[in-house]
């Protein structure tokens, strides 16, 4: 089993509950596709060459300051729950936590120091990324952008005076750039205003998905809003496009969290302690009904209905209570009926502890 | 393959998202079921951003000059055919983005309405970057070129590319 606590807080600074706009957005993430010129893409690359680019990214990496202590995870040779928990934790996509780790994925990699990372050898030969907690577009660019330059300057990326950055799928070329902003919009959802909001979204070229990233279903109201598009517009713009999109949906939300706190004052309330209350006692949690109930928490702390809850523990309940962290508190596989009971002996303790503390 | 949840029959292809009694529901539909549920008055995204602008390839690498992509139409660096691409819906190498230039520059416009980069300008470690204002220039003349023989669309292409030098 991997120790993930050697990484700088298990690589969960992202949850902290820290930065702007922390009780509605969770987490904002960049990520910058980039592919060595000298090497073959993903679907056609051959195991040694996939060990080539392995070798040759990490002896670069090694010289940057964004990565030079950098732990490194070789995904291939870590057992499937190890691939799932650092999936759970946002660190490596869903491909490369794939359980049947496909041979095509051999020599793939994480790189990780504090909010920074590279994945190595998936989709495209470097998948650049960054964390941060809450809703902070530019300075999780500025971070990815520095190790960008850094690695830029000691391998020789794939450009095209024309297309930019050059990608496996050409959904990701020019810019490589893509943003997401983990929001969660429960009022919007109450309100039923969501389609609307995410029917707009589309309209002007952002896209949703869910806690998961791609493919992933909407579970709790948490939304990964991000860029459609890479090509034609600069870093820059495509930043500012989201961020003032995403601003206009944060307003949206506490909007209709005035109307719902003004005209079913009751209801809400009743529906934020009634989920406080299934949580806090119940004996069994399938994952769907968790994320429900957490949601209906989340927007009873966001709203002060209920004291004294921090961010921090919500967002670190929506981790440890997937299954690979289950799995991995119990020490290891965990037959799937046995994860309910766990799952919500482990939320009981959570909030029990914390109601104590926080008297 | 993922099957549809309406009628379980065909290949899922669309993920449509719903309110229903206060809860965003997941459904993966095909498509005969999507259009029965009648998907325009909800929120939609294509399985695969691709899906369909890849069948529309056929025709347009018809006009690809022979020498460049080798006697089967594969890219010499890599061995992808455009039929590869057409069916992984990803590119082979560096390479093949020079060599299949028109048939992506028709798809990434209609996946990105744009088919030129505006962004971070690169050059590999070693490599004299282009000048742009040269590049800039030979567009420009081309573009003259493109009105005085009346091929707009040539044109309407060069001038969007200009943009990006602006
Ligand atoms: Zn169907
Ligand atoms: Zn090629």
């Amino acid at each position: 089993m991997i120790d993930l606590s050697l990484l700088a807080d298990g690589g969960m600074a992202w949850l902290d509950g820290s930065g702007p706009e922390s009780h509605l957005v969770l987490s904002t993430r960049v990520r910058l596709a980039r592919n060595l010129a000298s090497h073959r893409f993903g679907t056609r690359t051959t195991e040694e060459e996939r060990e080539a680019i392995l070798a040759e990214v990490a002896a670069a990496a090694h010289s940057t300051g964004s990565l030079a202590r950098a732990m490194e995870f070789r995904l291939d040779r870590l057992d499937p729950l190890d691939r799932m928990l650092l999936h759970e934790r946002h660190l490596v996509s869903k491909e490369l936590a794939s359980p049947d780790a496909p041979r095509v994925r051999s020599a793939a990699a994480l790189l990780v120091q504090d909010r920074t990372g590279a994945m190595v050898n998936e989709e495209d030969h470097l998948r650049l990324q960054g964390l941060h907690s809450g809703f902070d577009l530019k300075a999780v660019y500025q971070n990815v952008s520095r190790l960008d330059t850094e690695l830029g300057q000691r391998l020789a990326f794939a450009f095209h005076p024309e297309f930019g950055y050059l990608t496996s799928c050409p959904t990701n070329v020019g810019t490589g750039l893509r943003a997401s902003v983990l929001i969660h919009l429960p009022g919007l959802v109450l309100t039923k205003e969501i389609n609307k909001v995410l029917h707009g979204l589309a309209q002007v070229g952002l896209t949703f998905r869910g806690l998961y990233g791609e493919g992933s279903e909407v579970v709790g109201n948490f939304f990964q809003l991000s860029n459609q598009t890479t090509l034609g517009q600069s870093e820059d713009d495509l930043l500012d496009h989201l961020g003032k999109m995403v601003e206009r949906v944060i307003a949206h939300e506490e909007q209709a969290r005035q109307v719902l706190r003004r005209e079913a004052p009751g209801i809400l309330e009743d529906k934020v302690w009634r989920a406080y209350g299934l949580l806090r006692y119940a004996r069994s949690l399938s994952f769907e009904e968790t994320m429900n109930l957490l949601s209906g928490v989340r927007l009873g702390a966001g709203l002060g209905l209920i004291p004294n809850l921090g961010f921090y523990t919500l967002n670190k309940l929506l981790v440890y209570t997937q299954p690979a962290h289950l799995a991995s508190a119990a020490g290891g596989e965990v037959p799937e009926s046995e994860l309910p009971t766990r799952r919500a002996r482990y939320v009981r303790q959570v909030l029990e502890s914390e109601a104590e503390r926080r008297g | 393959m993922e099957l549809c949840s309406q009628c379980g029959e065909r290949e899922a292809v669309i993920r449509l998202t719903q309110v229903v009694d206060d809860k965003v529901t997941n459904l993966h539909l095909c498509e005969r079921c999507a259009a029965e549920k009648g998907v325009e008055t909800g929120i939609t995204f294509g399985a695969s951003p691709l899906g369909g602008f890849l069948a529309a390839m056929g025709k347009e690498s018809e006009g690809l000059p022979q020498s460049v992509v080798g006697d089967l139409g594969a890219c010499l660096t890599c061995g992808a055919t455009l039929q590869d691409f057409r069916e992984t819906g990803r590119v082979g190498c560096a390479e093949c983005y020079a060599i299949f230039r028109d048939p992506l520059r028709t798809l990434l416009r209609r996946l990105h309405g744009s088919t030129h980069h505006t962004g971070k300008r690169y050059s590999a470690p070693g490599v004299s970057p282009v000048a742009p204002s040269q590049e800039a220039a030979d567009l420009r003349s081309a573009l003259g070129r493109a009105v005085q023989a009346e091929n707009f669309e040539l044109a309407a292409e060069l001038r969007d590319r200009l943009k990006g030098h602006e």
